[in-house]
């Protein structure tokens, strides 16, 4: 069944042969996975989408088992995730992959978007790719977002007002919809029950748009670190084995972090207020989100209107959408963009400065610090990148990928 | 200076980023407080375990002390099993409870609690609890070391962080508004705890003849609560450690075998 590039399969098995011929399910993966043409100068950046992968079939396969065992039930939630932890066999191992795995698979994502800003893999022909990444990202943080609720402590329930109230702020029908969004006049059982119920859809429907996101990059293939167009066989490997076994590799690495995590330090990244029950008369002194979306929730901190801050929180996310078209440059890769190089790093100590921002109330310095990181955020996207990108004189490109590889070989 | 440099510079970054962020979250409204005590705890780092021994006096003092007042209600009385109790010791243990049920012909009855019943809770439901104590229901204990900034650090200086009314500061009653009847400690936020100081030097006596000072208690007692707690950590670090050698062993051969299928294409 060997073939080289372009031509099709053929299979001496009779039975993957007559299959094939009738569903080219083996023609399809040996031409998707096997042969196909892939650029040759990839670094560890482009092991995340793979890495994202295994969390997210990760993340499905320990939900499935954990959601057999819980409670979608405001009296009963809390005291089943504990006895899944308790009494369930290795319930404590799910439970604990499954809630740390949430981190890992934002972290993986996280690091994969940036690899894709720093690279420019978002401009033609990958616009679309790029913008049905965003739509994954968006799934995720609703998914997220409502299995947060799910075991029903303090910060699941205070988390799940402050969200879902933030639906008010949209005038005239505001109100109804949110009510309309808990089944009731607070958040309650009706609440719970329908998290649950999204909870695990959603993920399906990420499934779904990955396919797409996949079917998307097959197109035109990946981006490399260059930034260029493969210009022919001298500059691709096949896929497999040189990227599987490359990804095989990148994946052992993120999930020795990823086990680390989970077995030694579970509740690190997790608040310990979500171990104290729901009560709906005591709030917590401070209510604030999962790491992962702390900038976003210091965005909307930060403006001192409410549906401003709901604008312009669901703005910084859906602003990516468009980012194929903010950037005007005509140079992929930042390795040949002098100055714009810089700015992705101040970026990302933006988002991270929005981060810290967001763990702490909205009180003393951390008010004028959101307010500023948050503006530049916008600044960074709206005025920056538009402009940049005109003015910027890029480094001369290399001729082929081929050419720039194997004279950094020769130096 | 091209692919390479950005790539070298960048993992360390992200991963210093990363740390940051997990420390923003983890490193919150500690202000004006004195330093918990630091005591070195069996169970930290990923070859910790538990020491039966003192759980088991920490047990003695959850029943003999804390049970008056705290439930415990997510454990069963078969989990104390898991401290090095035998399954005779532990139907003796719950033979001394009695709890409500519901018997053959359909009447409520009291039976003596069997080994998989829950720890029978102090008082009847959450209004109870709070009508007997001053308005608030005392907290379960069931996982009150997961559910507090600093873990047994914190529940072992509450417990030793008392300090009698006489004995404080004329700015600290002031400061803190302190009255006369009011409970003072150190460690508790905002200082005024409605818990009158529960542990004291001879508060139990120890059948295996450990020194019974406040010190000791304190140190079993958070021993036990973080065994009820978390009591699959043992088997968590065991099973880390295996998994974790595991994946280092599978990185290896990975990269040996990226390594010799990319030989030929550099």
């Amino acid at each position: 069944m060997a073939s080289s590039h372009g031509a099709p399969p053929v299979f001496n098995n009779k039975v993957v042969a007559w299959i094939d011929h009738r569903l080219p399910i083996f023609s399809y993966m040996e031409k998707e996975y096997h042969t196909f043409p892939t650029p040759r100068n990839f670094n560890y950046f482009w092991n995340f989408g793979a890495i994202a992968t295994v969390m997210l079939v990760l993340m499905i396969v320990t939900g499935i088992v954990l959601a057999t065992n819980y409670q979608p039930n405001a009296d009963l939630a809390f005291a089943s995730v504990e006895r899944i932890m308790r009494d369930v066999p290795s319930g404590w191992l799910l439970r604990y992959m499954h809630m740390t795995g949430a981190s890992f698979f934002f972290a993986a994502v996280y690091i994969h978007i940036f690899r894709g800003l720093y690279y420019g893999s978002y401009k033609a022909p990958r616009e679309l790719l790029w913008m049905l990444g965003v739509v994954i990202l968006l799934l995720m943080m609703a998914t997220a977002f409502m299995g947060y609720v799910l075991p029903w402590g303090q910060m699941s329930f205070w988390g799940a007002t402050v969200i879902t109230n933030l639906f008010s702020a949209i005038p005239v029908v505001g109100e109804s919809i949110v009510t309309w969004l808990w089944g009731g006049f607070a958040v309650g059982n009706p609440t719970l029950n329908r998290f649950f119920a999204l909870h695990y859809l959603l993920p399906f429907i990420i499934v779904g748009v990955v396919a797409l996101h996949v079917v998307a990059l097959h197109v035109h293939g990946s981006n490399n670190p260059l930034g260029i167009d493969p210009k022919g066989p001298q500059d691709t490997v096949p896929f497999h084995p040189y990227y599987t076994m490359k990804d095989g590799f990148g994946v052992m690495i993120f999930l020795i972090i990823y086990a680390a995590f989970t077995f030694f330090a579970p509740n690190a990244l997790g608040d310990v207020n979500n171990y104290i029950q729901a009560n709906p008369l005591v709030t917590p002194n401070e209510i604030v989100p999962e790491w992962y979306l702390l900038p976003f929730y210091a965005i909307l901190r930060a403006i001192p209107d409410k549906l401003g801050g709901v604008i312009c929180m669901f703005g910084s996310i859906l602003l990516l959408l468009v980012l194929p078209w903010l950037d005007t440059s005509r140079v992929r890769s930042c390795t040949f963009r002098p100055i714009y190089k810089w700015f992705v790093f101040v970026l990302v100590i933006d988002v991270l400065v929005l981060g810290y921002c967001g763990a702490h109330p909205p009180e003393g310095w951390y008010v004028p610090a959101a307010r500023l990181a948050t503006t530049y955020y916008f600044f960074h996207f709206l005025i920056l990148l538009p402009v940049l990108g005109k003015i910027e004189r890029p480094l001369p490109l290399p001729s082929s990928i081929a050419d720039a590889v194997l004279k950094k070989k020769a130096v | 200076m091209s692919i390479k440099f950005s790539l070298n510079k960048l993992i360390p970054a992200v991963a210093v980023a990363l740390a940051a962020f997990s420390a923003g979250t983890i490193a919150t409204a500690a202000e004006d407080m004195p330093p918990l005590p630091k005591h070195d705890w069996g169970f930290k780092g990923p070859f910790g375990t538990y020491d039966r021994a003192a759980a088991q006096r920490g047990f003695q003092i959850y029943k003999e002390v804390c049970s008056a007042c705290h439930s415990l209600e997510l454990l069963s009385y078969r989990d104390l099993e898991g401290l090095g109790l035998t399954a005779n010791q532990v139907k003796g243990i719950a033979a001394e409870f009695q709890v409500s049920d519901i018997g053959d012909d359909g009447s409520a009855i009291e039976r003596p609690a069997r080994p998989s019943d829950h720890f029978k809770k102090p008082f009847p439901n959450e209004l109870a609890a709070a009508a007997a104590n001053g308005g608030k229901a005392p907290p379960d204990l069931s996982v009150i070391v997961k559910a507090r900034e600093g873990g047994p650090d914190y529940v072992y200086g509450i417990l030793t962080g008392y300090v009698p009314y006489d004995k404080l500061t004329p700015e600290q009653i002031k400061e803190f508004n302190v009255k006369k009847d009011d409970n003072f400690n150190l460690h508790f936020p905002g200082h005024r705890i409605a818990m009158p100081q529960p542990l004291e030097d001879g508060k139990v006596t120890y059948v295996d003849g450990t020194k019974n000072t406040l010190q000791q208690e304190a140190s079993d007692v958070v021993e036990f609560l973080s065994w009820a707690s978390e009591p699959h950590l043992e088997a968590r670090n065991r099973t880390g450690v295996r998994v974790i050698l595991f994946l280092l062993a599978m990185a290896g051969l990975m990269y040996a075998v990226k390594r010799a299928v990319w030989a030929d294409a550099h």
